[in-house]
């Protein structure tokens, strides 16, 4: 209450200086819209998503206003009901979100809603993904200054947002946080602006504060500090990233695993990504080191998205291709992995012998997880640290490997093909997505063809074949699309999973759709069966179920 | 609640219909580490183009290539500067360097990890391309990508370098 005062007050306060002290520069009111409605179908083969309620309906608007330097905005949203698949907590229809914001000579304040990163979000990331349903946004203060050329400082004090019942509910717990950064070239602009070497560092601070204690058997620290630092230079063409992070011990449960249930273990995360590249060829090198890194407003056991302070990103690539993409995701294992990531592209020059008239694009890409080697201390009953790792120890346990290669080539104006090939190893027995739990070896293949017919009619087809013993078995994936620009799509697409072990179960998963494109406006329309796919995003995989139905959607802005 | 929609609607009747400008409240990060004020971001009277892109959006990679093709012709021309804004985070904003560089694309790059200028925007989805006139106005913009649509957007560029 307090807070939604504040901001009336300030736009009240705000409205009338405007009246008084007529400006030229006028307000501007701009947003955003989308609405994503499913009617569901029931399907028993593929076994579908068929609530009593048979519709979903997940939409959300954003309105911002803006006048000089001020800014204020409120988002509306509405879950009715929420889409099959979609994390739980988010129901009914309300304001999830608002805001104030000021910004003069360099300070920058923010009152009500935000969201921020320091530094790469091992320490702290407060943000939202809409289609995934995350959102983290704190309630409170946030405040930015750049003091000095070169210097910029931020803290934030807040409650994060939880759930969403007709309206925004936040946690009990409280995230206080503090960020400083300089940039060495800006700070000494006289002589080092220009320079070969370009260095910033920081340093964070975050802690936070709850009394959500709910097991009798331990007494937990009710305040839990993290901090760390961060390099980030450049030499010509070489590029280094390095951050660490340490957390205090922040015991929760766990009822999989003894091992790390109510545990007073300190986490730490360390990120290294080191890069070279240059015009047509790049290497890039990643590796983390991340124990016992989860990291939230709460000690209660909650949905796993829900109230994240850090961030935890895996160390491979997001595949857009769907057999690639959503069978087999790797999310790292919040309870600790270390993981390593190599990628390198390389184009072969156009007009040469080799590459022909307009070149190739050649991308390989190595990622691998492991376990970290655990000497665990068997003090259950004295000091309950449960174990100890050395940082980049690794054990041989292999969490997930992907190996991947692609070739993208221009035949000639109207015809480009795009060829690439994926090997995985992914430990389902630790990850837990699919159903078989299982060690799981998938090779796959794609092929992309896109015909340029004339300058606004396209064609593009793609061919994807996967193929493994375990799990579901092989599958394949057809599609065409055909686009007519600037406004209108429609494609048909085919997954058949042929090689499933259980004969009722080789199924056709076939989905039409089309759409209108008008700038800022999209509609689409699909119909037809939706595979179960799994989506993962900081440290978390979601399942969402098959279905069969129709499915529209509306996105737009203004 | 109810005062805040209030006030909304307050502040909508004051607000007069104006042209949507960069945000002033937003500063991101280039590929080497400077922070880059997004309200200060111009191109001398020139017209400028927004895009909004990631290393994991295949129609997003499609637009920005098929556009660094006719990219020198459309500066020659209109005298555009092209800033494409990535919004890859911790998981991938390595991977936003090399492959600009494997591209050679000569557009000014920006990082938006956690979407403060996608958000600040409107931005739903990527890719989503802005054109603005020489004075800052956003005066044209386009969600998705299908090939051929960089001629709708030609078109408007020239509307925009005619007047």
């Amino acid at each position: 209450m307090f807070l939604k005062k504040i901001i009336l007050i300030s736009t009240l306060v705000f409205l009338l200086s405007q009246v008084f002290f007529a400006q030229n520069n006028e307000g501007v009111i701009s947003g955003n819209f989308a609405t994503t409605i499913q009617l569901y179908n029931e399907d028993t083969i593929i076994n579908s998503a068929y609530p009593d309620h048979r519709l979903g309906a997940n939409s959300f608007a954003n309105l911002n206003f803006n006048k000089g330097n001020f800014s204020a905005g409120v988002r509306l949203e509405s879950y009715l009901n929420p889409l099959e698949g979609y994390p739980q907590g988010f129901n009914g229809s309300g304001l999830g979100y608002r805001y104030a914001n000021w910004n003069q000579d360099g300070l920058d304040v923010t009152v009500g809603n935000f969201y921020d990163q320091f530094g790469s979000g091992m320490i702290l990331r407060i943000w939202e993904s809409r289609d995934l349903g995350i959102d983290n946004a704190m309630d409170g203060l946030k405040v930015k200054y750049n003091p000095y050329k070169g210097i910029y400082v931020k803290g934030l004090i807040g409650k994060q947002r939880h759930t969403f019942n007709d309206g925004l509910n936040n946690g009990n717990g409280i995230v206080r946080g503090f960020d400083g950064e300089i940039n060495i070239n800006e700070l000494f602009d006289s002589t080092l602006l220009d320079s070969k070497l370009q260095v910033t560092i920081g340093g964070s601070f975050v802690s936070k504060f709850n009394d959500d204690n709910k097991t009798p058997d331990f007494i937990l620290p009710k305040n839990v500090g993290a901090y760390g630092g961060r390099i980030a230079a450049r030499y010509g063409k070489f590029r280094f990233f390095g951050e660490y992070i340490y957390k205090e011990n922040d015991p929760y449960a766990d009822p999989n695993f003894e091992d790390f249930n109510y545990i007073y273990k300190n986490g730490e995360g360390v990120l290294l990504n080191l890069g070279y590249s240059q015009k047509g060829f790049s290497v890039d090198l990643n590796a983390k080191h991340m124990d016992n890194m989860l990291w939230r407003s709460t000690n209660s056991t909650v949905q796993p998205t829900e109230l994240m302070i850090g961030f935890m990103p895996a160390l491979s690539t997001q595949h857009f291709y769907a057999l690639a993409g959503t069978l087999y995701p790797y999310a790292p294992n919040f309870r600790g992995e270390i993981a390593f990531q190599a990628d390198v592209l390389y184009k072969i020059p156009k007009k040469t012998k080799l590459g022909g008239k307009y070149g190739w694009d050649i991308g390989i890409n190595y990622a691998t997880a492991y376990a970290p080697e655990r000497n665990f201390l068997n003090d259950d009953s004295t000091s309950r640290k449960s174990y100890e790792t050395k940082l980049f120890n690794l054990s041989d346990s292999m969490f997930f490997q992907d190996i991947n290669i692609s070739v993208t080539k221009k035949i000639n104006k109207k015809l480009k093909l795009k060829l690439q090939y994926l090997n995985f190893v992914f430990d389902d027995r630790t990850v837990e997505v699919t159903e078989s739990k299982e060690l799981i070896f998938a090779d796959i293949a794609i092929a992309d063809f896109t015909w340029k017919i004339n300058e606004k009619h396209t064609l593009r087809f793609e061919a994807q074949n996967l193929w493994t013993k375990q799990d579901q078995g092989n599958w394949a994936y057809g599609l065409i699309e055909y686009t007519y620009s600037p406004h209108w799509f429609v494609a048909l697409l085919d997954q058949y999973n042929y090689g499933n072990s259980i004969e009722e179960k080789r199924v056709h998963y076939v989905m039409a759709s089309a759409g209108y494109i008008k700038g800022p406006h999209r509609f689409s329309v699909g119909y037809g069966r939706q595979r179960a796919g799994v989506f993962c995003v900081g440290g978390v995989c979601r399942l969402v179920p098959a279905s069969n139905g129709l499915t529209f959607t509306i996105t737009s802005s203004f | 609640m109810k005062n805040l929609f209030t006030t909304f609607i307050t502040l909508f009747l004051f607000s007069t219909v104006a042209f949507c400008q960069l945000p002033n409240n937003v500063s991101l990060k280039d590929m080497d580490g400077k922070t880059v004020d997004i309200s200060k971001l111009s191109n001398n009277g020139k017209p400028m183009i927004i895009s909004f892109w990631a290393t994991w959006c295949k129609p997003c990679k499609e637009e920005l290539n098929t556009m660094a093709e006719l990219y020198d012709d459309w500066v020659d021309e209109t005298g555009v500067k092209l800033v494409a804004v990535s919004i890859d985070d911790a998981r991938s904003t390595g991977r936003v360097e090399p492959y600009v560089n494997q591209q050679a694309w000569d557009y000014q790059i920006l990082l938006d990890p956690n979407g403060d200028l996608k958000r600040a925007m409107n931005v739903n989805n990527v890719p989503h391309t802005f054109l603005l006139d020489g004075k800052g106005n956003i005066v044209w913009d386009h969600n998705n990508y299908a090939a051929g649509d960089e001629k709708k957007l030609y078109a408007e560029l020239l509307k925009l370098s005619k007047k």
